[in-house]
């Protein structure tokens, strides 16, 4: 089982560089085909500086820069046994190509179910821009599988 | 009269039942795994390595969640510009295989006004092809009373 002390707990921040090039990547690999998230031209018609992050790309903060694979190493979790449970997001400014975006977590809460068969953590987490201003909120639940008789 | 649920709503004068256009994905295979992993930072080997998936007691690569959000993102600005979107959740309550071919989906549940904005709450779906639920969602949307375009940031 997870060490309850984890709680509370600040995880070394995470500074993501938002990259034209990388907006590009993500937007070809979803499938995305509205011409906004890949030309240039598009966004700055649309009302955008530059090209904007789709919705959920935020997300990648915390796994460029191994924070939630850390974190999960020092509470003894293997990768192989975590699951996402739950993500959300608020917005509170649009992202854009040319932004960097600083994330701070701290790990809300931890509990079990199922007689610990199942052990959740919940991760909460702020995103800031180069200006300071908060862009996003987000909360995270990774659900991990325990091996049975464990304690 | 074409009914309500098949009009392409206007999401301005979007009334609770409405559905936003269906968004279907072609199944999943493992190049889009591989992309996705890539661009979005998630290199869990359980979704790009099948010797992985299989230690980890799944019989193949499985897809992220993240993956499925993302094309729920997709589904709502398609629907409304992205600035609308002021919360986007996501419960994922099924892991999506490969071949399975999913369809997201949307239904507005509340409508409120508020001054100058209507407020949409989304109820959202991932399912496979076989209706199996893969996440369970929602968002909240916010437009302008008066039908305008909207800027980044106004």
């Amino acid at each position: 089982m997870i060490d309850r002390s984890h709680i509370g707990r600040e995880l070394a921040p995470s500074v993501l560089d938002v990259e034209k090039g990388r907006l590009v990547f993500f937007a070809q690999a979803i499938g995305e085909t509205d011409p906004v998230y890949t030309d240039e031209t598009a966004a700055r018609a649309a009302g955008y500086p530059a090209l904007p992050a789709p919705p959920t790309f935020i997300f990648a903060a915390e796994l460029d820069s191994r924070t939630v694979v850390s974190m999960l190493d020092e509470m003894g979790v293997p990768l192989a046994r975590i699951l996402h449970g739950e993500q959300a997001f608020r917005y509170f400014a649009p992202v854009c190509a040319g932004d960097t975006v600083t994330v701070r977590s701290r790990v809300a809460d931890i509990y079990a179910r199922r007689s610990g068969a199942l052990e959740f953590i919940v991760k909460e987490s702020t995103a800031t821009n180069q200006h300071g201003t908060e862009v996003a909120t987000m909360r995270s639940v990774i659900v991990v599988r325990n091996p049975p008789g464990a304690t | 009269m074409t009914p309500r649920a098949m009009r392409l709503p206007d999401p301005c004068n979007a009334a609770v039942g409405d559905r936003l256009p269906e968004l279907a994905l072609p199944p999943l295979d493992r190049a889009t795994l591989a992309l996705f992993a890539g661009a979005s930072g998630d290199h869990n080997p359980i979704h790009i390595d099948i010797d992985c998936a299989r230690r980890a007691g799944m019989p193949d690569v499985i897809a992220h969640g993240m993956l499925s959000m993302a094309w729920l993102g997709r589904l709502l600005t398609r629907w409304v510009p992205q600035p609308a979107i002021r919360e986007l959740s996501a419960r994922f309550v099924g892991i999506a295989h490969l071949g399975n071919a999913l369809t997201c989906r949307g239904r507005v549940v509340e409508r409120r006004e508020d001054g100058t904005e209507v407020l949409l709450r989304v109820e959202l779906e991932v399912t496979n092809q076989y209706g199996e639920r893969k996440v369970q969602g929602e968002a909240q949307v916010a437009l302008p009373l008066a039908p305008r375009s909207i800027a980044a940031g106004s």
